[in-house]
């Protein structure tokens, strides 16, 4: 392919990539930018142009070492729900911007240490990106056809300007915002389709080369497995390679964590916390995807290559070498897409590091603190997009002059090694409050030192003098400084001989200067805050302890000067709500320097945040003992504020029992009203009759005819007897209702009960034409109070009565033994019950509206009085729903 | 001409005795038991007055009431309230609805009759 085409590809390819990113930046909010596949699709960056070619150079060359690389992040994903998550919340809360911001908040914003962590940052993955625009230059290289050509200027390689094109790509999507710690939307958006596109076409790759190229797995072992040393390269050799392979994990366990192209994914683009559940079972899988087919086309390549010169990029030359240029292409932009989204991300966290702990804290304070508020923003942009444009260059000259002549694999585990230092301040920090910034300082300085000797050095010395005389005799000869085998240990690979020396001296003199040395009180709040986090975050802007004079407008003053006039106003105006302070407060406290220092964190990183507030503040020291005591009570506070949280939520839910209980109160005061004013006018309804009937009898004047007159006394009579009747239901129900009835209880038949009850109304029901029928004739003794049985049974038989239809009408009572009690059925062929019913029938003066008599003869006391009886009997009473047709009533009584 | 009254009650005995007593005036006298059969009759006749109790079953006297002043013109018609709810609040409700008077039960007959009668004067 000629290396216009290439190159209009790889333009057009960036383009999209643009496109997506703009895309996202445009709909921020979108659930197509904000979903968890979308994060683990960015943790995925880790996966570099190193996992794309290198690791099948390892695979070629020394079997199955490249897999350790990936068993650590597999082992620390389940992890992440403890300790990233803890990270996140942190970071969050603070409004960290990057890892050395991360770092140095914990050892109480100390500049220096930020400082040492952007460097080492910087030195661990500045030879990285290089190794990534090597990836891009050598597959360049191979993918264009004329491979004599080689660039010996700057201004006609290649690769210089696709490193351009990607530093304009970084510095236009990574500094929208002066806030850092805002997310990178549109970058997270196109890192994560990358991820996508490198795994595909990998895999695609994987299956063109086992399964066309070659029949599947098994032939390419049967034909790989006759080639010599292959045994050595498939198995573990011993305790040393067992040391290698710890060593190697445990290095890769702590990357994960600390490269700070991981950091800016897992913890500062992270949106929700949920997220993470998917991501630590989604991502180790995505890396097993990616593992697949590595041991497999090393073997194909081993096999048709015959040797491994060119291993890293197998994946290219066996399309090639079957003319299959077009998958090349696929591989190539997969490559690519590895390429880019490493090197963008880490670019974009090298420059926030480098602005916000480097060039602003050291130099550009004085400037900003005189500079307009508009211009200070612009500033700072322009500090980060030249650091994204420098630390591109630098890559590239780093590539120039020196990684030509490295493997990709070497390259990184050099990067690994470096970053690997900040892991005892990082991750003992995070769990131990007593690790103190001296401590840091001191345990980061002497592993860097220690990894350059025993890795840089000799890797450097080699390249330029040529010989490994270095290597061979050690640091003036003497046999115990030899860097790959310090103080004899001598079985080690490098990497891991160099990661064993530097980290276990790192560890050992940051436990020691820790419990040496006791922190300042400020170093001392930030490790509460950061080792129980869950609390602090509790205490928020409480969480630091300050003592001092300060002043509002002073702090006010600084805050435009990085925010702008109506940024700062509006900020402030929200602390002062939400701490329910006068719009005029005067003194601040420190609370506010606090929250003022988050609000310029983002900005300017937490360091110089601290210096520009206590630029403006007079602090007073305060002792150690006195920090940890208000920490102590603060954290008291809380727990009070939990206790009285619990006794007012106590007493809200006692307040609405009360009020549950008066209202049941009052509803029986209306209850009782009621029933005295329906009892009033059940009362008055006979006593008119009586009275309109007997005024009108005793009209001497008229000569009423005498049927009429009859007629009249008869009404007086009916009147009469319903009201009797009436008083003596409202007594009985009184006394059952308040329990002041004895019951007569005595072994009597029920069966002899029932038949009463028929014969005193079979008369009514012979008028009505309606059938009675006794179900069951067996005789059945218990025990019974007989009057109010029967008072119970009359009830129900002349309700089924009154509710038959004439002539047609059939009642049937009958009974059976359920569960140690009688079971009494009575069954009618009516209307049925009303669904409106239901509910109402067993009160007392309830009467249903599905009545035929004009009048009915009851009280409307009939059921409720019923009910009492039955219960007073410790039986049940209920009207079966989903009757077809008619009414069913049941009532129990037990036998005891 | 004889002068038309509708008496509305659920209880056979009351509306007995008044249907004597306004018989007895030369009312010719109607009866509905509850308010649905109100309307039956007031399909085809125009009473001079009504004579309505409150508490019946299905249509209540205040819905009754409430109906014929939204849906009839009957101007003319004098409505009576005879109920056994005699408390100040369902007076003033049945006044309010629109009632001429509201009389309270037990009653003289003698003084309803006088009482619709000077009405209808």
């Amino acid at each position: 392919m000629n290396n216009f085409a290439l190159i209009t590809i790889i333009i057009i390819y960036l383009a999209v990539l643009f496109f997506i990113a703009f895309f996202a930046e445009k709909k921020k909010q979108s659930k197509w930018v904000n979903n968890p596949y979308v994060y683990t699709l960015s943790l995925a960056v880790y996966c570099s142009a190193w996992t794309y070619y290198g690791s099948i150079g390892i695979a070629a060359n020394s079997g199955i070492n490249f897999l350790p690389i990936y068993l650590g992040p597999v082992i620390a994903a389940p992890l992440w729900i403890i300790v990233l998550r803890k990270v996140i919340r942190i970071s969050k809360q603070h409004k960290i911007s990057s890892i050395a911001d991360f770092i140095s908040l914990r050892y109480g914003n100390n500049r220096f240490l930020g400082a040492l962590v952007t460097v080492i940052c910087l030195f661990g993955t500045l030879p990285y990106i290089s190794l990534q625009l090597k990836a891009v230059s050598e597959t360049f290289e191979i993918m264009s056809d004329n491979t004599s050509y080689v660039s010996t200027t700057v201004i006609d390689d290649s690769t210089f300007y696709v490193a351009l094109l990607l530093a304009i790509f970084a510095a236009f999507f990574g500094t929208q915002n002066t806030d850092a710690s805002e997310k990178h939307k549109g970058i997270i958006a196109s890192v994560a389709f990358e991820s996508i596109l490198k795994l595909v076409f990998f895999l695609i790759i994987g299956i063109y080369v086992t399964f066309y190229l070659f029949d599947g797995t098994t032939d390419i072992y049967n034909k790989i497995s006759i080639t010599e040393n292959f045994k050595e390269l498939t198995t573990l050799k011993g305790v040393e390679d067992g040391f290698n392979w710890f060593f190697m994990i445990a290095l890769s366990f702590m990357a994960i964590f600390l490269l700070p192209r991981q950091f800016q994914v897992s913890v500062l683009e992270n949106n929700r916390e949920k997220h993470l559940k998917k991501a630590i079972w989604l991502f180790p899988l995505y890396l097993l995807l990616f593992n697949l087919f590595v041991v497999f086309i090393a073997w194909a390549g081993k096999i048709t290559f015959l040797d491994t010169k060119n291993a890293e990029y197998y994946t290219l030359l066996l399309p090639l070498e079957n003319g299959n240029s077009f998958l090349a292409t696929l591989v190539f932009l997969g490559g690519f897409s590895a390429v880019i989204s490493m090197v963008i991300v880490s670019t974009l966290a090298l420059s926030t590091m480098v602005s916000n702990n480097l060039i602003i804290p050291y130099g550009f304070l004085d400037k900003f603190i005189r500079n307009q508020p508009d211009r200070n923003s612009k500033y700072i942009k322009n500090i980060r997009r030249i650091s994204v444009f420098t630390i591109i260059i630098i890559a590239y000259f780093f590539y120039v002059s020196f990684s030509k002549e490295l493997s990709l694999y070497s390259i990184g585990l050099i990067s690994f090694v470096i970053i690997s230092q900040l892991a005892p301040s990082f991750f003992i920090g995070l769990y131990w409050n007593r690790g103190s910034s001296k401590a840091a300082i001191i345990g980061m300085i002497l592993g860097f030192c220690i990894a350059v000797y025993t890795l840089v050095l000799p890797f450097t010395l080699q390249a330029y003098t040529g010989t490994d005389h270095f290597t061979q005799f050690g640091f003036l000869g003497i046999a115990a400084l030899k860097p790959y085998a310090l103080f004899g240990i001598n079985f080690l690979s490098p990497p891991a001989h160099a990661f064993f020396w530097s980290i276990t001296f790192n560890v050992l003199s940051y436990l020691i200067f820790s419990l040496a040395s006791k922190g300042n009180y400020r170093e001392r709040n930030y490790a509460e805050m950061y080792v129980d986090s869950t609390n602090f975050t509790k205490l928020q802007d409480s969480a630091l302890v300050w003592k001092g004079e300060a002043y509002v407008a002073d702090i006010k003053n600084v805050l435009i000067r990085f925010l702008g006039e109506k940024r700062a106003t509006r900020a402030l105006t929200i602390f002062f709500t939400k701490y329910r302070l006068s719009q005029n407060t005067q003194l601040a406290d420190a609370r506010l320097i606090n929250f003022s220092e988050k609000l310029l964190t983002g900005s300017i990183g937490s360091a110089s945040a601290k210096i520009l507030i206590s630029s403006v503040v007079k602090e007073e020291q305060i002792s150690l003992v006195e920090v940890l005591k208000i920490l102590e009570e603060s954290k008291e506070n809380i727990v009070n504020n939990k206790v009285l949280l619990e006794k007012s939520n106590e007493l809200t839910q006692l307040s609405s029992k009360l009020k549950g209980a008066n209202s049941k109160l009052i509803s029986k005061d209306k209850q009782k009203d009621e029933f005295l004013d329906t009892v009033a006018h059940e009362l008055k309804t006979p006593i008119t009759g009586i009275r309109a009937a007997t005024e009108l009898l005793l009209d001497e004047d008229d000569d009423m005819p005498k049927e009429i007159k009859t007629q009249f006394l008869k009404n007086i009579l009916q009147d009469s007897d319903r009201l009797g009747r009436l008083i003596n239901n409202i007594l009985d129900f009184e006394k059952l209702e308040t329990g002041r009835i004895d019951l007569n209880l005595k072994l009597n038949n029920l069966q002899k009960t029932i038949k009463k009850v028929l014969t005193s109304i079979s008369q009514l029901a012979a008028k009505k034409g309606v059938k009675l029928i006794n179900k069951n004739p067996r005789e059945l003794f218990l025990v019974f109070d007989e009057d109010k049985i029967h008072q119970v049974l009359t009830n129900l038989l002349s309700n089924a009565l009154k509710f038959c239809p004439t002539e047609k009408g059939e009642i049937i009572i009958d009974y059976r033994l359920v569960n140690e009690e009688v079971e009494v059925v009575i069954e009618d062929n009516g209307k049925g019950i009303l669904e409106e019913d239901f509910s109402y029938i067993f009160d007392k003066f309830y009467q249903s509206k599905n009545q035929n008599t004009i009048k009915p003869e009851g009280s409307g006391f009939g059921l409720a009085i019923t009910k009492q009886i039955v219960e007073k009997h410790n039986g049940k009473i209920w009207a079966e729903k989903d009757q077809k047709s008619g009414a069913k009533f049941v009532f129990t009584i037990p036998f005891n | 001409m004889k002068r038309k009254i509708l008496i509305v009650d659920d209880e056979p005995n009351i509306v007995m005795s008044l249907e004597y007593a306004f018989k007895k005036q030369n009312f010719e006298v109607f009866i509905a038991r509850d308010g649905s059969e109100v309307f039956e009759i007031l399909k085809g006749e125009i009473p001079d007055a009504i004579i309505l109790d409150v508490m019946m079953p299905n249509v209540d006297g205040y819905q009754t009431i409430k109906k014929i002043k939204e849906t009839l013109n009957l101007t003319a018609t004098k409505v009576v309230f005879l109920s056994a709810k005699n408390k100040a609040s369902d007076i003033e409700k049945g006044l309010k609805l629109g009632a001429d008077k509201y009389l309270t039960k037990p009653f003289s007959v003698k003084k309803i009759v006088s009482e619709i009668l000077e009405l209808l004067n």
